[in-house]
């Protein structure tokens, strides 16, 4: 599947570049554009990011890799993190994945067959205080019971 | 108690709110004054990092090159992913504009002409406030080439937000400035020290994003006003962030110095059923672990906590009390710091791994004894024998609490082991092409 960037996307990689004093240094922000598009970071897109960036095609894939927030696969439409790190866990962290996990019927790291949910567990995203947390795309829901996160999950379309 | 960081003015967030409690009034004094001059007041009022190894500010500064025709740039940490540590996002929620000012004092002091804010991928919403934020400082003067007309001043600097993309090494220096170049976090052997080689091979320093915060008070109030706060030797306040078993956990600012005891009893409300205090970790989850019944007396500020056995850090305060397995704690967060580990030194990508097992073993009842010491050991190899500082960060956990907390783990293993770890090869992620094993 051929990648390439809109021309809106274009732009806004203009404007990154300004930031850089090299082109290399916008890699991240221009990955996030991609996956934005895309949906996720496939080979074609490292491809694409390489040829923009006037980089080795490996050297993206490298850093795509290395952060765990490049989806090297295609995620559900509402992609949950539940945490379960150290603070949340002390207060019910697990409960919440594992009800999560029930709803679903999915496996850890797993997407519904219709594509519209993907679970992951993920490490403290410093809602310490505020735990036990999960996180549905980009947005925090904090302060949850098990029967909370399931309602927030059945109120999404 | 006054607060520095997070004073309780609503809207503090809104520039014009900001400007009104007389806002980037302490950046236009900083410019009427020299680099070194200021440099001077932060070192005389003692700030000292707010992210973990607690070093002079001030001291850190007068380290970049004066003479050189390199530039110079300043980046902000904001990485914060630290179990634990929650407090770097209340800054860029409630107090971005004094965070701004902050970044520009600094930046004149070491005189940067470019600034890079880290923030950390998961905080979307934050890296949105923050950048609303310099959004509205650009378009009144205070940031970029208006800044002469504003602050009637030749230094110019410009502040950029670089998002992280879930790296908790990140938060290690020399690996922050990799991730701004655009190359996989591995931190840098060190020395050369970032402020002679830092981004892009230039001067560089890189400060928290708490610290930086303090900075503008500092300069409108006098090194000596700063100075007179909580203990003399990390004097100001700590932002504690307070989760676990307490009745009330957030965030709260207090002078250097207040009573842990006072910290966990009173600001954040007691333990849920008044249960007791198994053990607290005061600094984030890679600080040495303290037993419950050694807490009266323990001060929060890096020297008392040094001499009680732990660390300071981020100022994390993780609570547990009496019913908690803390087997199964040790193992999350040995499982953190392995899923964290870069993967760039062998101790610490092998050693986190092995520790993970074996504390899993125990956690489930088929451990022996041999193993509570092979975690030590294991411990003991990591320690001192890594690039960075992820090393200690995932021994020290296992180490002391183990040493502070034997007879929970000799509880829970027998004299034989009932169940081998198995070993595989280890990857960072769950790739796609996974090694075909060899035909024979």
């Amino acid at each position: 599947m051929n990648f390439s960037f809109t021309q809106e996307n274009l732009d806004k990689i203009e404007k990154v570049l300004a930031k850089y004093p090299d082109k290399q240094s916008a890699v991240m922000p221009v990955l996030y554009i991609a996956q934005e598009q895309n949906g996720y970071v496939s080979i074609e897109v490292t491809r694409e990011v390489a040829r923009v960036l006037e980089m080795d095609e490996t050297d993206v894939l490298g850093v795509a890799t290395f952060y765990s927030m490049y989806h090297e696969n295609e995620p559900g439409k509402y992609h949950i993190q539940v945490c379960t790190s150290v603070s949340c866990m002390l207060h019910g962290g697990n409960d919440i994945f594992n009800a999560v996990k029930a709803k679903l019927g999915v496996k850890r790291g797993g997407t519904t067959p219709d594509k519209k949910f993907s679970l992951e567990e993920v490490e403290c995203m410093g809602s310490c205080g505020t735990s036990p947390m999960m996180v549905i795309n980009e947005d925090y829901y904090e302060n949850l019971t098990p029967e909370k996160a399931l309602q927030i999950i059945e109120s999404l379309k | 108690m006054e607060k520095i960081v997070l004073p309780d003015i609503e809207n503090l967030h809104k520039l014009d709110v900001y400007i009104a409690n007389d806002g980037y009034s302490s950046a236009k004094l900083a410019f009427t004054q020299s680099p070194d001059e200021i440099i001077d007041q932060v070192k005389k009022s003692g700030l000292r990092g707010r992210g973990g190894a607690a070093f002079s500010a001030g001291l850190k500064w007068s380290f970049m090159p004066k003479s050189t025709a390199k530039p110079k740039y300043l980046c902000i940490n904001g990485d914060e992913s630290e179990p634990g540590s929650f407090k770097d996002r209340q800054i860029f929620e409630y107090n971005p504009h004094q965070l701004i000012e902050g970044i520009l004092i600094a930046a004149y002091a070491i005189q940067a002409k470019k600034c890079y804010i880290y923030i950390r991928g998961e905080y979307h919403k934050w890296v949105k406030l923050m950048q609303d934020a310099l959004d509205a400082a650009y378009n009144a003067g205070f940031i970029g080439e208006k800044m002469k007309e504003t602050f009637g001043t030749e230094f110019v600097c410009d502040i950029y937000i670089h998002k992280g993309a879930g790296a908790y090494v990140c938060g290690e220096e020399s690996s922050l400035m990799n991730s701004i170049e655009g190359k996989r976090g591995y931190p840098r052997v060190k020395p050369p020290f970032p402020a002679h080689v830092g981004l892009w091979g230039c001067p560089t320093t890189i400060n928290n994003v708490e610290t930086l915060t303090n900075v503008p008070p500092i300069i409108k109030k006098g090194w000596e006003w700063f100075s007179k706060i909580g203990e003399p030797k990390h004097p100001g306040t700590l932002l504690f962030g307070v989760s676990g078993h307490v009745n009330k956990p957030g965030v709260y600012e207090l002078p250097s110095g207040t009573l842990l005891t006072d910290i966990i009893y009173n600001y954040a409300g007691g333990i849920p059923g008044d249960k007791k205090i198994k053990c607290v970790i005061p600094g984030g989850s890679s600080m040495p672990a303290l037993r419950g019944d050694s807490l009266e007396g323990i001060k929060m500020d890096a020297e008392s906590l040094r001499a009680a056995g732990s660390a300071i850090g981020t100022g994390g305060i993780m609570v547990m009390d009496e019913d908690t397995d803390l087997v199964k704690v040790l193992a999350r967060i040995a499982k953190f710091y392995h899923h964290e580990s870069c993967g760039q030194c062998t101790p610490c990508r092998e050693g986190t791994g092995w520790m993970v097992k074996v504390l899993n073993r125990i956690a489930i009842g088929e451990g022996s004894k041999k193993d509570i010491d092979l975690l030590i050991s294991i411990a003991g190899n990591i320690e001192g024998n890594t690039v960075c500082a992820l090393g200690e960060a995932a021994a020290w956990p296992v180490r002391f609490m183990i040493t502070r907390f034997r007879d929970e783990f000799e509880a829970r293993v027998s004299g034989h082991i009932a169940r081998d770890v198995s070993n595989k090869v280890h990857s960072m992620r769950n790739t796609k092409n996974p090694l075909v094993p060899v035909e024979h």
